[in-house]
Formats: structure tokens, C-alpha cells, sequence
């Protein structure tokens, strides 16, 4: 067989099935591939021999016919996922030689479904940042360039590695999460596919916590297709979440195809920023005529509070993390510092483990939190979030099945381009998807053109709670009409 | 609402985060950029909505008040920068 990495994951399934390729073969394709890709900089740990022993497992499972739903299909692991046994990042220096005693339950359920873990790939640190710079282990390097120019291109974040791994075929697919836009951002710009699932639909339990109310699982991958197989496997109750939710996980497999005649679909007129771009307004033009071109009958509906999703995404998020990193403390896990009591080792440790964005968000989190603060912030920024839902729940309840916008406001940029002034011009990046994470909907990013310098566009499509199989079936609709984006050239392995 | 240097020692130590007299200044204009970037919501009017408390409309799962798990002290202590037995080790708190 040809080069087997170039297979999609539902094909590279198939082939094994099939018995006309091993999984030893398909895994090692894709260790000789990443061995070929270390300046994409994509895995903070490679596990090749646990990815060979599993491969030869799945072999053994394939020839007595005992397959599971996504036996010896290779996959990344964002090292924000707990891995049992394997040192876990978070891309960040304070949990220095970390290594869990469990196992995630998200990425339990891809191991218990045969899937083939590659390694663990890189992030921004504790997810916070939009183009994986924030990262201790150094930044991830799109395989994407604009045309005529080498410059270094970022894949977008917080789920960098995960989003340049799959366009770079290191694997089949990838696990991610998303806070504010962490899978569709870094999907939209290399060219994938990525859902940010409901909340409540993929269990937490064993993901590094960045702001608990907003993160969620889900994959990144190279098909709309793909990304159904990963997520069916992902998704599921799990009792050590108390907001996972318990109810059963459709095939979400089963909706590519179905048909989207009739389906109305909402084009938020605030979403029509003042300057965007002419190229991101046609991809969305485009968007809506694939759409209408597949039955779908196009509404247009105000979401009034759109303005305001992203400054209170600043006020929320950063005061959930600046909680839930309080544990980072030198005494149970990773790097401690010494100081002459406690207090000061607490305060050397965080100094010297948290990244300048980490401490951004920890200390504006703690000034948001602090007596005199917390009406005037916190819960006038969750009264803002109650709004910006209701601008959702009063478009669905008018009969709206999802709704399409553009996945992010521009395409990628270069490494070092944004936000090293200010870093609110980085925060921009993600206007057009932290909306779903504040209203917890269902949010899908798919490519959908080139822009004029070469780089990937995406569009995104938004759902009603617990519908994503509207949102693949629609998305699959567009992945037909839409051209197909051809993969990039592998410059890297030169 | 604009942070002083002063302000940003307190929150930095509400934060347990150790800061260098050499950031200070720049650490507080980020912070302001942050939060003039966030002053918009202040025009909002939010009279009469509830803060929001859960995204989705769920109750809280229960379950019988019965030990679950445990038993897993290594476990808990395997990552620990120090440890002695089945305990971690801090500085003396207690003088």
C-alpha cells in the first residue's frame, strides 16, 4: 500500500478490517513520519514502543476477527489529558516530572476502543493561548506556509499540536479541548476538521482543569467523517464528572450523509464585524449557498449580545483558573522551589513554573475574585453569560436548527506576528467561537477554502444542546460541495 | 478601574506568585490593558437577570454517602517533590 498516513481514519479502519494493512504497519508509518517532523515541534512525548506493543495487540485482535470500533488507528493525545504511566505537561513547567497514576476517561474510552496512542502532543500551557507560543516545551510550527514565503506559521491554540499533527498526517486524528475556541481555532487554521462537543457530553475527569464551566473534549481530525468515529468513542456519562451527562451517545457516524433538506440554519448579522475581512465575508456567502444548494433554508438572526461574549470570556475564565490553578503549589505534584517558609515556597514555585500568560490570567482571576471586586466582575460577567445563552435558546426556540458563521476572523499568522504588545490583540482570535463555550452549545469547525496568500479558511456551525448530529450532517453537506483542500507539502522533512 | 503598582504586589501575593520589582510596572499595564478591554460590560444593562450558575439545565447528581474509593496512598504520593512515609513535606509551619 502507498503511504498509509495519507489514509483518512474511517479508510485506514476499513484497510485493517480488511486485512490489506497491519496496524504494526500503519503505526510505524506514523512513528517514521513524526521521527521526520521534529521541527513542527508537534509531541512533547513520544511513546513509540507503548504504540508498537499496541499495534501488535490489534493485530492479534484483527486476525480473530474480535475488532473494536477503532482498533490500531494511531492518535495523539493533547498533553492536557492524563495518561497513566506517561509523563503529562500541560505545556507547562510547573508539573516537572509529573507522571499520572490514572488514565483520563476520555482517552480511556479511545484506548479501550483499540485506538493506538502515539504520544503526547503539544499545547499552549494549561490551554491558554491561541497559537500554541505559550507552550514551555516552545511553540508548534503549522505544516502550512504562505505562498512564496517560509515564514513560520502558527497552528493555532490552545490544541496546536493536535491541529498541526493531523494536517501534517503524524496521525489519523487527535484529541483536543476547547475553552473559548481551543479545537475550531487551531482546526479552522491548518485545515481540519474539530467539534467542540456540548458541555457536559465528554467527561473531564483526568483533563488538566482550565476554566471548569467552558472546557470541553473533543477531537480534531481530517474528515467530518473522522471526526464523528473519534467523538462517538470520546463522548459518554462517566460518575467522576458530575456535569458529564447521562444519556445515551447516538452513532454519530450514521448522520454523514443523512440529509439537510428543510433544515433552517440562522446567519447572526452580529457576527458581520465592522472590518472584517472581504475574503472571510465571501467564505461565508459561500458557506450559505453550499448550504442552500443542499435544501437548507437560510433565516437571518440577531444574536444581540455577541459584543460582549469576549470580555466576559476574560473575566470568567481567567477567574476559574485562577482557582483551579491554585493547586499548583509544590507540595503534591511537579516543580517546587525552595523558600525560607511556606509561604514563599508557594510563591517561588508559582514564579518560576507558570508561564508570563499563566500568570496573566491567575492574577487577573484573583483581582476579579477579591473582596470589592466580585460583584462588579464576576457576577456581572455571569449575568452577561445568561444573556448571551438566551440570545441562542430564543433563536432555536424560533426554530433554528444551527447556525453558520466564520470559524475565526482571519487566517493563521506568522509565529511572533500578535499579541507580544498587548494581549488582547491575541484574546481577538477567538470572537467568533467563545460564544458557543459561554452558551455550552455544540460548536464544529471544517475547512472550507484557501485564503489569496495559501492559507486554510474555515466555517464554523453551531447546534442546539445535544445535537451534534445535526451539525455533521450539515457539515458533511459542506465538506462534499465545498473544494477539497489539498494536503500540505512536507517542507519539513526536508 | 486602574491598577497601581501597589495593586499589582497585592494581587500577585493574593496569588501566591512571586514578582520581580522589574515586572512590576509592566505586569500592571497588561493588566490594564485587560481590563479596559473588559470595561465595555459595565454598559450593559443586566437589571433583573440571574448570574448564570449552570450552562445547561442539570440537578446535581446524588449518590449514597458511602466511601467509593481510597486506599491509594503510594498512588497519591508517587508525584510528591518530598515525602517521607505517607506524608508530604512542607516547610515548618508552626513555630
Amino acid at each position: 500500500m502507498a503511504d498509509p498516513t495519507h489514509l483518512s481514519l474511517a479508510q485506514a479502519r476499513d484497510a485493517l478490517k480488511a486485512r490489506t494493512l497491519s496496524a504494526k504497519e500503519l503505526t510505524q508509518a506514523h512513528l517514521d513520519a513524526i521521527a521526520g517532523a521534529k521541527r513542527l515541534n508537534c509531541f512533547i512525548t513520544e511513546t513509540p514502543d507503548l504504540a508498537l506493543s499496541a499495534a501488535a495487540g490489534s493485530d492479534a485482535r484483527l486476525a480473530r476477527g474480535e475488532a473494536r470500533p477503532l482498533e490500531g488507528l494511531p492518535l495523539g493525545i493533547k498533553d492536557l489529558y492524563c495518561s497513566k504511566g506517561v509523563r503529562t505537561t500541560a505545556a507547562s513547567r510547573i508539573l516537572d516530572g509529573f507522571i499520572p497514576t490514572y488514565e483520563s476517561t476520555v482517552s480511556a474510552h479511545l484506548l479501550s476502543d483499540g485506538a493506538v496512542m502515539l504520544g503526547k502532543l503539544n499545547l499552549d500551557e494549561f490551554a491558554m493561548g491561541s497559537s500554541n507560543e505559550t507552550s514551555a516545551f516552545g511553540p508548534v510550527i503549522s505544516p502550512w506556509r504562505r505562498n512564496g514565503d517560509d515564514a513560520g506559521i502558527v497552528p493555532g491554540g490552545s490544541s496546536g499540536g493536535s491541529s498541526a499533527a493531523v494536517a501534517a498526517r503524524l496521525c489519523l486524528g487527535a484529541t483536543a479541548t476547547d475553552t473559548g475556541g481551543s479545537i475550531r481555532q487551531p482546526a479552522a487554521f491548518t485545515g481540519t476538521v474539530g467539534i467542540k462537543p456540548t458541555y457536559g457530553r465528554c467527561s473531564r475527569w483526568g483533563i488538566v482543569a482550565f476554566a471548569s464551566s467552558l472546557d470541553q473534549a473533543g477531537p480534531i481530525a481530517r474528515t467530518v467523517r473522522d471526526a464523528a468515529i473519534l467523538l462517538r468513542s470520546m463522548a459518554g456519562h462517566d460518575p467522576k464528572d458530575a456535569t458529564s451527562v447521562d444519556a445515551p451517545v447516538p452513532d454519530y457516524e450514521a448522520a454523514i450523509g443523512a440529509s439537510v433538506k428543510g433544515k433552517r440554519i440562522g446567519v447572526p448579522r452580529e457576527y458581520r464585524l465592522d472590518g472584517l475581512s472581504g475574503e472571510i465575508a465571501a467564505l461565508w456567502d459561500q458557506g450559505v449557498a453550499w448550504l442552500k444548494d443542499a435544501g437548507a433554508e437560510i433565516v437571518e438572526i440577531s444574536l444581540p449580545h455577541t459584543r460582549h461574549a469576549l470580555p466576559a470570556y476574560y473575566i470568567i475564565a481567567p477567574a476559574e483558573a485562577s482557582s483551579n490553578l491554585a493547586r499548583y503549589d509544590g507540595v503534591r505534584y511537579g516543580l517546587r522551589e525552595k523558600g525560607r517558609d511556606i509561604t514563599e515556597m508557594y510563591e517561588n514555585t508559582r514564579a518560576r513554573g507558570f508561564g508570563a500568560e499563566v500568570r496573566r490570567r491567575v492574577m487577573i482571576g484573583t483581582y476579579v475574585l477579591s473582596a470589592g471586586y466580585y460583584d462588579a466582575y464576576y457576577v456581572r460577567a455571569q449575568k452577561i453569560r445568561s444573556l448571551i445563552k438566551r440570545d441562542f435558546d430564543l433563536a432555536f426556540a424560533a426554530g433554528v436548527e444551527a447556525v453558520l458563521t466564520p470559524a475565526t476572523p482571519s487566517p493563521a499568522f506568522a509565529l511572533g506576528e500578535k499579541g507580544s504588545a498587548d494581549p488582547v490583540e491575541m484574546y481577538l482570535n477567538d470572537v467568533f467561537t467563545v460564544t458557543v463555550n459561554m452558551a455550552g452549545l455544540p460548536g464544529l469547525a471544517l475547512p472550507a477554502g484557501l485564503a489569496s496568500n495559501g492559507l486554510p479558511l474555515a466555517l464554523q456551525l453551531i447546534g442546539r444542546p445535544f445535537d451534534e448530529e445535526t451539525l455533521f450532517a450539515l457539515a458533511a453537506a459542506i465538506e462534499t460541495a465545498a473544494p477539497k483542500l489539498p494536503a500540505p507539502e512536507a517542507w519539513w522533512s526536508a | 478601574m486602574s491598577v497601581d503598582t501597589a495593586l499589582v504586589r497585592r494581587i500577585a501575593h493574593l496569588a501566591r506568585i512571586k514578582v520581580e520589582d522589574a515586572e512590576v510596572e509592566q505586569l500592571g499595564a497588561e493588566l490594564n490593558a485587560i481590563l479596559a478591554f473588559v470595561e465595555e460590560l459595565n454598559a450593559v444593562d443586566v437589571s433583573g437577570v440571574e448570574p448564570m450558575t449552570s450552562v445547561l439545565p442539570m440537578t446535581m447528581k446524588l449518590r449514597a454517602d458511602v466511601v467509593t474509593d481510597g486506599g491509594k496512598a503510594a498512588d497519591i504520593l508517587a508525584n510528591a517533590p518530598e515525602r517521607e512515609d505517607h506524608f508530604f513535606i512542607v516547610p515548618k509551619v508552626i513555630e
